[in-house]
């Protein structure tokens, strides 16, 4: 388990409309990778086309390269859904399917593709995950109670056992956090702490201090200006972002001076 | 005018708070409003009953003069907003009362009149043989239902296909021309239906064919837009997060269809087909051309005539024979039989989006 992706030279579009320019990095295994930046700059972009969500928006195209260990995600064979297979994602907004219960629901990844295992090992993968989102405890006694009646912090780590039980390499997290009270906040956090032991993980966040707390390496996104393209300005280890950036922008943004 | 206000300076720049709203404000005395709705009702009344006016002059008086006492008294009370406030409510009420009043006659109608034939016999027997009194409507319930549940089998898949293909799938020229379509088909009448099912027939069948399968596709003609089209609107409120989140998961677009898209929209869907059932079962002039009538009972719905209940009811109004009375009584009858299924529909759709709504508890 645990991946690494090289991106190269990677231009997104949306139709015509060029909007993160030029993106090369390294995400590196068992770690987390935090990418912050002002609202626009394409962070979200950038992180969906990584397990390919990006072009189930019509015209939205890349070009570039996006290599997991040996694979090229945007191969010619490749297909996307193959790919999210092995990389999974968590939203800025809890999305628990509100048909299926608290069990359905991190069973869902199995069980909307059909595939069979015997009940003791779906109790157990469904235990296992929900423990690991740090949910269990909450939870145990109402498993096939509808998801959507949990709370918004409750709703939001059930998306991530959701993710975690079909086994990813990879754990793509779109700002999960953000429509959170603090106490949830931190329990995602410690989360990720845990997770990262076994998955490569990747969060966008808008909260500095969040991205400090739990990154190995940060990545600043930041928009030349009105209209023009994002792009990814540096991405260095944590400690050296927050301490001494090499960049100006870096520091004007981490600092509050910026615009 | 309570409420005297001097209109404060306005600051250009907007930084300084308008003020002087006084909080308080003049109210009309309690029970003031639905005082004056009894005193212009009984007004009207006295005018029907003693002076001997028409009901609906009486009515129309009462009403407007309800209006404009009431809007008067609170302008100079209470201040145009409230004044125009229930000036609004009352006409919204009185449009609402408008529009029961043909729904309350109808009912009355078909209920005192249809309560006649109310018998064993008959739900239990055909027309067969029958010229004066007596009979029954067996022989139309069943066609009705045969030839209704025809259709929905027909619409409901062409229907639901459809809506899918144009929310999940459409893109462009097709998906367009295939919605002008659908609205075109929305406005067909009937009976153009119906003559479009007739004509399809003969060319299978040859001249003269009457059949309730004909009737089943033209009613289905009717129903496919209206199933379409609540189908695509109940798609269409499906969250897009959840189409990711079953994507993120690495589940192909047509299991993500199948197993998250359309179970959250279960409820919608069903309510909107049951809907179109009631709007076709009532259906006349198309079911007079393709399924004609016949007396005696006719289950089979490739094999000749097969009668109905809207039909027979026509039937028996227009060419009543010797013992009117008695066909009169028939034709109200499967009337109100008829209303009655359909108000079953009703609560049926009703249950249908309470079982498959997704619960939150």
């Amino acid at each position: 388990m645990a991946k690494r992706i090289e991106v190269k030279d990677l231009d997104i579009y949306y139709d015509k409309f060029l909007a993160v320019q030029g993106v090369s990095m390294t995400i590196q295994p068992r770690s987390v990778t935090a990418l912050i930046g002002p609202s626009g700059c394409g962070k979200s972009t950038f992180l969906r086309t990584l397990n390919r969500m990006h072009e189930l928006v019509p015209n939205a195209r890349v070009e570039g390269s996006v290599v997991m260990d040996d694979d090229d995600l945007y191969g010619p064979n490749v297909d996307p859904v193959n790919v999210r297979r092995q990389i999974g994602m968590v939203f800025q907004r809890a999305n628990p399917f509100p048909t299926m219960s608290i069990y359905d629901n991190v069973a869902a990844g199995l069980k909307l593709n059909n595939k069979r295992l015997k009940k003791s090992d779906m109790d157990d993968l469904v235990e296992r995950s929900l423990k690991s989102a740090n949910l269990w405890e909450e939870v145990k006694d109402r498993l096939h109670k509808p998801g959507s009646g949990l709370s918004g912090g409750q709703q939001q780590r059930l998306c991530i056992a959701r993710a975690i039980a079909v086994q990813p390499e990879v754990l793509l997290m779109d700002e999960p956090c953000s429509a959170l009270d603090p106490i949830s906040t931190q329990a995602i956090e410690d989360l990720m702490l845990e997770l990262k032991a076994n998955y490569t993980i990747v969060i966008v966040t808008h909260n500095m201090q969040q991205a400090a707390r739990v990154s190995d390496t940060t990545g600043f996104f930041n928009l030349q200006g009105v209209g023009k393209p994002g792009e990814l300005v540096e991405i260095d280890e944590t400690t050296r972002i927050f301490s001494t950036p090499s960049q100006k922008a870096t520091e004007d943004y981490i600092s509050g001076r910026f615009g | 005018m309570s409420t005297s206000l001097t209109t404060p300076e306005r600051d250009p720049d907007l930084h300084t708070p308008l003020g002087g709203v006084s909080l308080t404000a003049g109210q009309l005395p309690r029970g003031a409003a639905p005082g004056t709705l009894v005193a212009a009702a009984v007004a009207g009344l006295l005018l029907w009953l003693l002076a001997g006016w028409a009901v609906v002059p009486c009515a129309l008086l009462a009403a407007a003069s309800y209006v404009v006492i009431v809007y008067t008294w609170s302008r100079a009370v209470e201040g145009p907003r409230k004044a125009t406030d229930r000036f609004v409510t009352a006409l919204v009420s009185g449009a609402f009362l408008l529009a029961l009043l043909p729904l309350v006659s109808v009912i009355v109608t078909v209920v005192s009149r249809g309560a006649a034939r109310f018998d064993a016999e008959f739900f239990t027997n055909s027309m067969l043989g029958v010229t004066g009194e007596g009979g029954g409507i067996y022989h139309a319930m069943m066609g009705t239902l045969i030839i209704t549940g025809l259709a929905t089998l027909i619409s409901v898949p062409i229907g639901m296909l459809t809506a899918i293909y144009l929310v999940e799938y459409g893109r462009g020229k097709l998906a367009k021309a295939i919605t002008f379509f659908v609205d075109v088909m929305t406005g067909i009448p009937s009976i153009v239906a119906g003559l479009f099912a007739y004509a399809l027939f003969v060319m299978m069948f040859g001249p003269g064919v009457r059949m309730g399968l004909a009737g089943a596709v033209a009613l289905s003609v009717l129903m496919i837009p209206t199933v379409v089209r609540s189908t695509e609107e109940m798609l269409k409120l499906v969250p897009n997060e959840l189409r990711e989140a079953s994507y993120a998961l690495a589940v192909p677009k047509w299991r993500t269809i199948l197993k998250v898209v359309l179970p959250t929209a279960l409820a919608g869907i069903a309510t909107g087909v049951t809907l179109a059932i009631a709007r076709v079962i009532g259906e006349t002039a198309p079911l007079l051309v393709t399924a004609g009538l016949t007396d005696g009972d006719n289950f089979d719905p490739t094999d000749g005539r097969m009668t109905t209940l809207s039909v027979f009811s026509y039937y028996e109004y227009q060419s009543p024979g010797l013992f009117a009375e008695a066909s009169f009584d028939r034709a109200w009858g499967a009337a109100l039989v008829l209303m009655i299924i359909v108000m079953l529909l009703n609560l049926v759709a009703r249950v249908i989006s309470k079982l498959f709504a997704p619960k939150t508890r």
